[in-house]
């Protein structure tokens, strides 16, 4: 039984270990910038901006014609010495909003970005009530609880 | 009580949504663009005619034209060229393309074989033209205005749908075709 | 013959669901006997039905049967038996047989443990998921039938999307479903609780096992699903915020929550219309999940071929079916008060953050996922979100709610006396912060400010986990399924915080132009590209790379990663090759041919990453054991104190 449950466990091991098999096509992007800051940028703006073509897909990932000829767009602003809000600006003027994975903070916007914070107020009130509520109903009678208590 | 009905109340909302979603959702493909209302991106490219002379768009400003990006690489191009063909016989906005991240050579063949509908081509070999005009997806088609405003644009192939009821009511003096 | 067999035996097990849920509703309404008695019948001719419709639609892809339509879309004679099986539900009406099919097997699963509810309360259970059942059938059958012909039948088929031939696919599926619609048997319990109009605290104990079991099982297909990614994807993510996997994801993360409400509701009877919403919203969320993935609402990489009518169909169910639960609970709910009290620091409170927390986690990503309809709605435009939104937003209900479990897990019921073990609780909390420190900095030597605050959370919940088994242990105390199930659970929470917080700080990745013969130097690691070669397969063909990696001098893994053409569908995929090197994945992925020998290749190092998919297994058997234990088969009906509508409830023995 116990060789059995180790050759068990070692089949199963061996699946989380399995060589990837078919994948789909993606970009791989050796555009090397000199500067080591400038290189940062870049990868973290093609990460952050999307294809529009392929559009659940940032710039870096997508194989698209069009994704690498955004990606040549932003390498040759920052060479240009252009600020990565200009590089935001050029994309979001030609492609809208969209073309952000992270949506900018505005009226239009506001309600998915504070909707989590307002929700943890009301769950904390709705917990501050629930919990006053439930302490004054606390009596002092030996009710017991079932005997295996940790569960 | 009334905190009981608070699920339901949402969920009502939530329907609502999703029905608006579902009546949206032939649309979903087509982003709105943020260049309607604003000037036409300048270009200044080689002619595909004549790759010694260049295509500057300040020489488009004065009159109506549609502007229409395509490739021979692109399949649905394929499938709006008999319209572009109607709306070049019909002679009343005039075509100027933008052959993109395509081959001359090629290019050239394709229209001579299946007609030109196009008053001039354009050609953008690096596709940075194609990028000032918010381009994701040939074909795709901008009507712009004497004043060198991009009013409408279309993604997708044009059909004779969208020449008649959308395009050519956006042409003053042109009232909507017949079907 | 065997399509028309096939889609014969949908038509009749339409009728039959049809019946189950008519004779299941409306008989204890009536109090007819026999009419309930005809329920558990009509549950077994629903499952024959729908095993013959199955075996059917399965027999035509491993036959090559290319005159059905929905085979010669998504099969081909090359496509190796297995993924022919697996075929069936590879695009959406084979996605929905699938469906029914797992449907139809909980409800027979909860016919056969029927025997000791009340009859009355069982027919009920039964009667709404024949509801369910219903609403699926019709909707295969009037929008997405499977069995549909060509007329003549095509050469030959055009062949299963090359994404989808792989392992994890066969399995991931089912599995996933089987979590799915699993929670359509809590929606049951708790739909039949709400139609008595009464809620025995048995309901809960009842209710216990299959709900932890579903949960274990959308556990493991999640997990699935994002090992699945990693491979497939191949650029090392495993989590995208895809609406599809949101899709999976809000139910869970409410399932989480409605597990541990049945726990409040079985010992003392609170929660209980918490617990019945958790269990209308869990299931709905499946069903929303559903709704979305079908419709053509939202854009995704891997959602099904859209089409609003369809879309049109599922919100009508939705309607009726989440409206209705939700217009019972609107109606029942007011009456099931409780008067039992719980000081602050008691389990109780705990697990009442616990649920809050999850409820506000699963509306972020809901408000996120949904972000692009409900902007359109609302005409605010276009506004899509992406990881960049939901990695703040949920870190900011997990990160309490993650810091709350060690103390929560350690708090008595109704008392929580945590004051006599505030020595323990500080002890494990300062070894967890000595040991995230040491990992951290020790092995990978930098890291952001959250790295060893996640990583010491993760320690502190194993050791906080393993506080109270222990102390049995040391007194010779029995230590029930249940309570180990639970241990083993909450270990496995903690591996994959520690897992997640490694994973997301200590990413090495970059992309490089090689040369055959030249190498790259990525982390501790040195990768030799050695050329590539002409590769083929039972259905593809392409070009495959050798990169030998070392790691000072002494060799570690030799990967072959490799680009592939599928002759069928022409689509040009990449696998990457992944190996493990002391529990670090190495990643090379193939690039494009640059030209003269050169090729580009992107490189990663991933360490931990297994991990999470190990942790939630673990979590997964931690539930499964849990629900195993022999309390939740030997309940009988438990007196009830909250008969009738009218009395209030008073605690029960």
């Amino acid at each position: 039984m116990r060789r059995r449950l180790t050759r068990l466990t070692g089949v199963l091991l061996a699946a989380l270990l399995v060589v990837g098999a078919a994948a789909t096509a993606y970009a791989v992007d050796p555009t090397q910038l000199s500067d080591p800051k400038l290189q940062a940028r870049y990868l973290a703006l093609t990460h952050e901006l999307r294809c529009m073509q392929c559009q659940n897909e940032s710039l870096a990932d997508s194989p698209v014609v069009l994704a690498a000829d955004l990606r040549a767009e932003v390498r040759d602003m920052l060479l240009a010495g252009k600020s990565d809000d200009e590089i935001r600006a050029f994309m979001v003027a030609r492609y809208g909003d969209f073309i952000l994975f992270r949506p900018r903070f505005n009226a239009r916007t506001a309600w998915v970005w504070l909707a989590p914070g307002v929700l943890l107020l009301v769950g904390a009130l709705v917990c501050v009530r629930v919990l006053r509520q439930r302490a004054a109903l606390l009596t002092d009678d030996s009710d017991p609880v079932e005997e295996d208590v940790q569960t | 009580m009334s905190r009981f009905l608070l699920p339901l109340a949402v969920f009502a909302l939530l329907v609502v949504v999703l029905a608006i979603g579902i009546r949206h959702a032939p649309e979903k493909d087509i982003i709105a663009s943020p260049l309607i209302g604003k000037p036409a991106p300048h270009f200044a490219l080689p002619d595909l005619a004549d790759p010694a002379h260049t295509v500057d768009s300040r020489s488009l400003t004065g009159r109506w034209y549609l502007f229409n990006v395509w490739g021979t690489w692109c399949f649905e191009c394929r499938a709006e060229h008999d319209t572009l063909l109607e709306v070049r016989n019909a002679a009343i906005v005039p075509l100027v393309g933008l052959d993109w991240k395509d081959d001359d050579g090629e290019a050239r063949a394709w229209l001579a074989q299946l007609g030109n509908p196009y008053q001039v081509v354009a050609v953008d070999h690096s596709g940075r033209a194609a990028i000032d005009w918010g381009v994701y997806g040939a074909p795709e088609t901008f009507l712009v205005n004497p004043q060198g405003i991009v009013v409408y644009k279309y993604v997708g192939p044009l059909t004779h749908e969208v020449w008649t009821h959308d395009i050519l009511p956006r042409v003053p003096g042109h009232p909507v075709a017949g079907s | 013959m065997l399509p028309e067999l096939g889609q014969f035996a949908l038509i009749l097990a339409l009728l039959l669901a049809g019946l189950q849920a008519f004779f299941g509703i409306v008989g204890p309404m009536l109090g007819r006997e026999r009419w309930m008695a005809a329920v558990t019948p009509a549950v077994a001719g629903q499952f024959v039905m729908v095993a013959l419709a199955a075996g059917c639609l399965i027999a035509a892809f491993v036959g090559n049967d290319f005159s059905v339509a929905y085979v010669a879309d998504n099969s081909n004679s090359a496509l190796p038996l297995f993924y022919r099986v697996s075929a069936l539900w590879g695009a959406h009406e084979g996605s929905l047989v699938l469906w029914i099919l797992l449907l139809a097997g909980w409800t027979v699963a909860v016919a056969v443990g029927a025997g000791r509810l009340p009859p009355r309360f069982a027919a009920r259970v039964l009667g709404v998921l024949g509801v369910v059942s219903f609403g699926f059938l019709l909707f295969t059958l009037a929008t997405s039938n499977p069995f549909l012909r060509l007329d003549p039948p095509a050469a030959d088929g055009a062949d299963l999307n090359p994404i989808l031939q792989d392992p994890a696919l066969a399995v991931h599926p089912p599995i996933l479903y089987t979590g799915y619609v699993g929670f359509a048997v809590a929606f049951a319990f708790a739909c039949a609780a709400m139609l008595e109009g009464r809620m025995d605290q048995s309901w809960a104990r009842w209710t216990r096992p299959w709900t932890t079991v579903a949960w274990a099982f959308l556990t493991c297909g999640i997990a699935l699903g994002s090992f699945w990614a990693y491979y497939e994807l191949g650029w090392g993510g495993f989590w995208f915020w895809d609406p599809v996997e949101n899709a999976s994801f809000m139910p869970w993360l409410v399932g989480t929550a409605l597990v541990h409400s049945l726990a409040v509701t079985d010992k003392r009877g609170l929660f209980k219309s918490w617990t019945l919403l958790l269990a209308i919203l869990a299931f709905s969320l499946s069903m929303l999940g559903t709704f979305l993935v079908r419709s053509g609402v939202l854009v995704s990489v891997h959602s099904f071929a859209a089409d609003p009518r369809r879309g049109v169909f599922i919100l009508a169910f939705l309607v009726v079916m989440v409206g209705g639960a939700l217009t019972l609970y609107a109606w029942r709910a007011p009456r099931l008060r409780s008067t039992a009290g719980f000081e602050l620091g008691a389990r109780e409170s705990f697990l009442l953050f616990n649920n809050v927390l999850l409820v506000i986690a699963a509306a972020t990503v809901f408000a996120g996922t949904l972000a692009p309809l409900i902007s359109d709605a609302l005409k605010l435009g276009t506004l899509s979100v992406g990881a960049p939104y939901f990695n703040p937003t949920f870190m900011l209900s997990m990160l309490p709610l993650l810091s709350l479990l060690a103390l929560g897990i350690n708090a008595g019921w109704k008392r929580g006396r945590l004051k006599d073990k505030e020595r323990t609780l500080l002890l494990t909390l300062l070894a967890a912060a000595v040991l995230a420190c040491a990992v951290v900095f020790g092995i990978y030597a930098h890291g952001k400010v959250l790295t060893p605050v996640g990583v010491m959370l993760g320690i502190w919940i194993i050791l906080a986990s393993l506080v109270d088994p222990l102390d049995r242990w040391r007194r010779s105390l029995s230590l029930p399924r249940a309570v180990l199930g639970m241990t083993v659970a909450h270990v496995g929470l903690g591996l994959a915080v520690i897992a997640l917080a490694t994973v997301q700080s200590f990413t090495v990745e970059r992309d490089v132009a090689l040369a055959a013969g030249a190498s790259a130097r990525v982390g501790s690691y040195d990768f030799r590209f050695e050329g590539v070669r002409p590769v083929e397969g039972p259905n593809y063909g392409g070009t495959g790379a050798l990169v030998v990696v070392t790691r000072g001098g002494a060799p570690v893994a030799i990967l072959t990663p490799q680009k592939r053409q599928y002759w069928v569908q022409r689509q040009l995929t990449s696998v990457t090759s992944i190996r493990m090197s002391r529990g670090n994945n190495l990643l090379v992925a193939l690039g494009d041919d640059l030209g003269a020998g050169r090729w580009s290749l992107r490189i990663q190092i991933r360490p931990l990453v297994s991990l999470i998919w190990l942790a939630a297994l673990i979590m997964a058997v931690g539930g499964t054991l849990a629900a195993s234990d022999r309390r939740y088969r030997t309940e009988r009906a438990r007196e009830s104190a909250t008969a009738g509508a009218a009395r209030p409830a008073i605690q029960s023995p």
